[in-house]
């Protein structure tokens, strides 16, 4: 979502300006703030219970402290021993990898429908819509349990892979210490294609023809065409899908506590279950603070440098 | 430009395979809740007898039918506050010209990004002190600020692309900032905050983590928290686990399929405005 941020530079529009100045110079000096009064409750709001718990969470991460006796000034110990201890290392690496999953996949599993369907309009879209929007729009949780029931001993993964005559890989998918990670990514890859693919379509409609019926002229095939047209006109499509589906990956905690709840061992803990974990079952709310900051820089970082790379000309 | 038909009809097939891969898992889910109670479901089976006794145990014995309303009451709070206050500021960050005006909105716009990680150890202590956990009004209160630097975003927008001279001709004629918004912009705003209003039921209706550290009360709790919390005592009752699923997806599956086009447009211009 934060692909947003982009149109917030941008100056008033003369016309609304006209219409403000004039309002805004009749009442000059101090009441050219007494707009701010309707901006308040929000801000209000906004600032009480988001912005402020989030520094306060910055300033816990200094502590050690259980959460019932008084807590000790550590300093930046806790960071230290987020980077030192491989359980909290490894959540973050499995984060970083659910990105590929929950990202890059549906990106490219997008471009490549678009790169199928774009040549002409098509009828009867809306029915397709809607079923690619789906897996948007139903509670993560709910998603969780569906695909645990999918992956299970007799679920449908397993039997489509038996009725296929691949009987002798069918397994607990979820259970599997090297696969249950990369199962956990591919429940991510199901939910966010759609809403990529619906993405990128709706920005190709946006794509003047004259362009598509030039390259065709020059002889171009669909790869040309693809290279030359399409995908440079999705650039600002597939930063904010980057966006949006990498968030998702780095703050995931749903799909990952009812599929697998970090198991089996460590290997599919993401920093998200590390918060709930450390902070309400292990009492180390200092530690708890200190992954939730480390998760939300990652975040910022990895945001900026997409819509940074996005808006470079190439 | 002809194309020609079978390439066409490839298109089709690819979107349908998709599609396909989309809705096996609703089906399979679907078709376990319609087994017998405490049966063994494999995979996608076509139920040998229909019965909705996985639903009655759901929705009475394992709670649901609270769950749901928990839900709906915590919606209800969340949605028409975060409207409000939503299109308050931003009717005055989108149409007035405020000192600073833009540095505010930047700030809200910071907020997009907040994982629920980041801010819901502090206020679980924080709102335990002033004894609102395990009440709706923690949730609320929590979701409403969530919600505000969308909610602001989509409602700046939405008045910037106001024609001027609406308002202009309205203050000409002597009306108030007031009743300007009110007679004659929120009329205009209908489709932008009913978008708004799908978007937010939505996310509050699917809200887990911040519901599952702030209500411990598994009775006071939302229905995707009740779910999470019932798989894990439910793990082999396969039907019972499903229809309580169903139950659960249910609601905002109507929600949706009423007001697909609020929800598309949402979801794709809410991605895309910027």
């Amino acid at each position: 979502m934060s692909a947003l941020t982009r149109q917030a530079g941008e100056t008033p529009t003369p016309a609304v300006g006209r219409a403000q100045r004039r309002a805004g110079d009749s009442r000059g000096g101090l009441g050219r703030f007494k707009g701010y009064l309707w901006v308040l409750p929000a801000l209000a709001f906004y600032l009480a219970f988001a912005v402020l718990p989030a520094f306060h969470t910055a300033y816990l991460s200094l502590f050690d402290w259980d959460g019932v006796t008084l807590a000790t000034f550590v300093g930046l110990e806790n960071y230290s021993e987020v980077f030192a201890n491989s359980r909290y290392r490894n959540a973050v690496g499995h984060a970083l990898l659910l990105i590929a999953f929950f990202s890059w996949l549906p990106i490219l599993i997008g471009l490549l429908m678009v790169g199928l369907l774009s040549r002409h309009r098509r009828r009867g879209m809306t029915v397709y819509r809607v079923l690619f929007f789906l897996p948007q729009i139903v509670p993560l949780v709910a998603v969780g349990i569906t695909w645990r029931w999918m992956y299970g001993d007799d679920g449908v993964v397993n039997q489509a892979l038996r009725a296929v005559g691949l009987g002798g890989v069918t397994r607990a998918w979820l259970g599997d210490f090297d696969l249950a990670l990369p199962a956990v990514g591919l429940v991510g890859t199901w939910a966010m294609s759609g809403l990529c693919m619906m993405l990128f379509l709706s920005g190709v409609q946006k794509v003047d023809t004259s362009l598509y019926e030039a390259v065709r002229l020059d002889g171009a095939g669909a790869v040309r065409e693809f290279v030359t047209v399409t995908l440079p006109a999705l650039r600002g499509e597939i930063a904010v899908a980057m966006t949006v589906t990498t968030v998702a990956a780095l703050a995931s905690f749903d799909i990952v506590y009812v599929t697998t709840g970090g198991g089996p061992g460590t290997q599919t803990t993401v920093p998200g279950l590390l918060v709930y974990r450390l902070a309400f079952s292990e009492g180390k709310v200092g530690l708890a603070s200190a992954i939730a900051v480390v998760l939300s820089c990652l975040i910022l970082v990895i945001v900026f440098m997409i819509n940074r790379l996005s808006r470079t000309e190439p | 430009m002809r194309l020609r038909q079978s390439e066409r009809w490839a298109g089709y097939l690819i979107l349908t395979l998709l599609a396909v891969g989309i809705i096996v898992p609703f089906l399979s889910i679907f078709f376990a809740s319609m087994q017998p109670s405490g049966s063994t479901v494999t995979g996608l089976a076509w139920p040998d007898e229909w019965s909705l006794d996985n639903y009655r145990e759901a929705w009475s014995v394992a709670g649901f039918s609270g769950l749901i309303r928990n839900s709906l009451i915590i919606c209800l709070g969340v949605v028409p506050a975060t409207l409000l206050l939503a299109t308050l500021a931003g009717y005055a960050l989108g149409t007035m010209r405020l000192p600073g005006g833009n540095a505010v909105f930047m700030f809200f716009v910071a907020g997009l990004t907040i994982p629920v990680e980041l801010i819901v150890v502090p206020l679980y202590y924080n709102l335990d002190t002033v004894g609102l956990v395990n009440t709706y009004w923690a949730v609320i209160l929590v979701e409403i600020a969530l919600f505000m630097p969308f909610g602001v975003f989509w409602m700046r927008t939405h008045f910037r692309s106001t024609p001027a001279e609406l308002m202009e001709a309205a203050r000409v004629d002597g009306a108030s900032s007031g009743v300007i918004l009110r007679r004659i912009l929120l009329p205009l705003a209908r489709p932008s905050l009913m978008t708004l209003a799908v978007l937010v039921f939505m996310w509050s209706w699917n809200q887990f983590l911040l519901v599952l550290i702030l209500i411990q009360d598994p009775d006071r709790r939302t229905a995707p928290a009740g779910l999470g919390y019932f798989v894990g005592q439910h793990t082999t009752n396969i039907p019972v686990l499903s229809a309580g699923t169903v139950i659960v997806i249910l609601p905002i599956l109507i929600l949706y399929l009423v007001f697909q086009r609020s929800f598309i447009a949402g979801l794709l211009q809410g991605a895309l405005k910027g």
